[in-house]
């Protein structure tokens, strides 16, 4: 007596079946049926491969199925049309990793399993078990590293210092062309950015301002207001941060491409100094033009302004321009340009450090370069702070 | 028991056309790969290997004409019908393509974990089993590709590409960049797994050793199309002066010497 069960062909596998025109299962597979136990005698069947077995719940199925056969079970793998590593895998599972005891297979796909049988007793490492003091351990790391960090940076500045008296010495030698390249990549093409951020933040400053001040009666005081704020911290600001996001993330990249690539490498090995060839130019060029951007940008944000306060209260154009000099003290300018420097410097280092430390992995670039952005601009805003506080009494 | 097993070519190109502007790299090319057997592409740089296999595996589309693979044509199927079928296939990249975000148990896992419908201690066992048939160790899975030599680069990238166990290998230089000894190793593992799983294998290499040690047939690629596709022996018959440069030189008479006594060449059988 023979008792079939009933086993619900899936449909993708018939798909799958017929994508190949090679394989075509012969005329004696019985109907697809994967695990047939009939009383003791479990027959194998069909499709026991890693594409027959990506449709879901395949898997679960035919282990539950072969779950149920003991260890007294005849298995009967001759109606197996085709086998692979995978399909082999699921069945010495099921038979607990040894040969069960009576088994029908052909010469081929008995070399599969015997495969497998040949890997038994080498099993995978086990995971190392949850370390318990692993917050502990990470603040303490991050401290130590945040203290290294610092510490490189000190160095990579000195190292800075020693390759400027290099240059002042040989002054034909340096690197003049880096420089102006330099220049015009994070300068001159972040001319139009910078203009619109800083044209919008005067239209919206301005606004706000004039609404508050009208509520006083106090809208001559518009221009003192967006003079000292645009001058002093706003425009100086806005394009270190602009510049941190552009050319601060572009230094990271490169250097950490060149990393990768092993570029780096090749330059050391000419003799030419990473430092003074590809740092240097960098942090001197952003010195040089982040002045440049604060100037542009500040002057974009009061012409922004100029027109917001033209139309909001009704100042015209004319009055502004004339009432700008008195609001703002040669000093303000003066700060401003000197915090302009002061942060492009401090952009371009930490985007090189970080640059420098980018270890040849996709994963690496990408976390390398957003640490140095968020270092940049903490770094920015926190330079700006010490600025706020040591000159508190000057050009107010 | 009726085996039907129908003959047809598993890789069918027809009168494949491409052109970069005025550039035109292939005219009229016509291949077919049969099932079971390794075949070798040769060609000058510029001879447009890399693109035609990149056409074969779908990353490039031809200007005109048609690339079968499997029975079904790659630039008219559906985006579904393509991924799967893209399991089928697997792709050593020339530099290997590892992930490097991924440990290499995870890159070789990944093939099967991106299914999403097997367990995972089936994929762990299938991925420790793919390693070790590639030859690495249990301790090697824990690597980053960043600190595994040329020669375990592409045993990764070999196991990877066999995680699915495809039914098409394409290798992609294979061989570039090891040293003699590392490259005899790798010619003798590509040999034992074909024997052993008995996939078809698409090669392009500019390794004679290579190209003798592994290929059933060779196609050459010049003038723009295949301009030969048969055996090593065949293919020294043909008078052509790429053909001619290629097997004729120094080193090409040094590798040719023991093959040709021999007479056997594996895959032939």
């Amino acid at each position: 007596m023979v008792d079939y069960q009933i086993v619900l062909v899936p449909f993708s596998l018939l798909a799958l079946a017929s994508l190949d025109p090679h394989v075509i299962p012969s005329s004696e597979t019985p109907a697809n049926a994967p695990i047939r136990l009939a009383g003791d005698i479990c027959r194998i069947a069909g499709d026991w491969t890693v594409q027959s077995l990506a449709s879901a719940d395949q898997v679960a199925e035919r282990r539950a199925q072969l779950a149920r056969a003991s260890s007294r079970t005849k298995w009967d793998l001759s109606h197996i049309a085709r086998l692979d590593g995978v399909g082999a895998l699921l069945l010495w599972h099921a038979w607990g990793q040894r040969w069960p005891a009576f088994i029908r297979i052909s010469p081929g796909n008995r070399s599969v399993i015997d495969y497998l049988a040949s890997l038994a007793g080498d099993p995978l490492a086990p995971p190392s078990a949850p370390d318990p003091l692993r917050g502990v351990r990470a603040v303490g790391g991050a401290l130590l590293k945040a203290a290294w960090h610092a510490l490189t940076l000190v160095r990579l500045l000195g190292q800075l210092a020693l390759d400027v008296f290099g240059w002042l010495r040989a002054p034909a030698h340096g690197p003049w062309r880096e420089v102006s390249a330099q220049v015009y990549r994070s300068g001159a093409q972040a001319l139009g950015i910078t203009a619109l951020v800083g044209f919008l933040i005067g239209v919206v400053l301005s606004y706000l301002s004039a609404s508050q001040l009208q509520t006083v009666g106090a809208d001559q005081f518009i221009v003192r207001l967006l003079g000292v704020a645009i001058t002093r911290e706003l425009g100086p600001l806005l394009a270190a941060i602009l510049v941190a996001g552009r050319s601060g993330s572009a230094m990271t990249a490169q250097l950490g491409v060149m990393r990768v690539t092993q570029e780096l490498d090749a330059l050391q090995v000419m003799g030419i100094s990473v430092s003074q060839r590809l740092i240097l130019p960098r942090v001197i060029a952003l010195a040089m033009v982040m002045p440049l951007l604060v100037l542009w940008t500040g002057a974009l944000a009061l012409m922004g302004g100029m027109l917001a306060a033209y139309t909001q209260l009704g100042i015209p154009i004319g009055a502004f321009i004339n009432a700008l000099p008195e609001a703002i003290s040669l000093a303000n300018y003066g700060i401003g340009l000197i915090k302009g420097v002061a942060f492009g410097v401090t952009i371009a280092l930490i985007g090189c450090h970080f640059g420098l430390l980018i270890e040849p992995n996709t994963d690496s670039l990408g976390r390398g370069t957003t640490t140095a952005v968020v270092t940049a601009i903490t770094a920015v805003i926190l330079v700006n702070a010490v600025f706020a506080i040591s000159l508190r009494g000057v050009g107010l | 028991m009726t085996d039907a097993v129908i003959v047809a070519p598993i890789i069918s190109v027809q009168q494949l056309r491409t052109a970069f502007g005025d550039h035109v790299i292939h005219d009229g090319l016509d291949l077919a790969v049969q099932p079971g057997e390794i075949l070798s592409l040769v060609g000058g740089s510029g001879s447009g290997k890399t693109v035609l296999l990149r056409q074969m595996i779908g990353l490039m589309q031809p200007t005109s004409g048609s690339v079968t693979v499997f029975g079904r044509n790659l630039h008219t199927l559906q985006p579904t019908c393509r991924r799967l079928l893209s399991r089928r296939w697997g792709v050593l990249f020339q530099a290997g393509a590892l992930f490097s975000a991924l440990s290499v148990f995870d890159n070789v896992a990944l093939p099967l974990r991106e299914l999403r419908t097997l367990p995972e201690d089936l994929i762990r066992d299938a991925t420790h089993a793919r390693l070790v048939m590639v030859g690495l160790s249990t301790a090697d899975g824990g690597k980053r590709p960043s600190d595994l030599s040329g020669g375990m680069i592409k045993r990764v990238a070999l196991a990877r590409a066999l995680a699915l166990d495809p039914a098409l290998l394409f290798l992609d230089e294979p061989t570039a960049g090891l040293d003699p000894q590392r490259s005899d190793e790798f010619v003798d593992l590509v040999r034992g797994l074909h024997r052993q799983l008995g996939f078809t294998v698409v090669m392009i290499t500019h390794d004679l050793d290579t190209l003798l040690a592994l290929s059933s047939r060779v196609a050459v690629l010049a003038d723009k199309r295949v301009l030969a596709c048969a055996t090593v022996e065949q293919i020294l018959g043909v008078d052509h002066p790429f053909i001619r440069s290629f097997f004729g030189g120094e080193r090409g008479r040094r590798a040719l010497a023991p093959a040709l006594s021999e007479e056997s060449s594996h895959g032939k059988s």
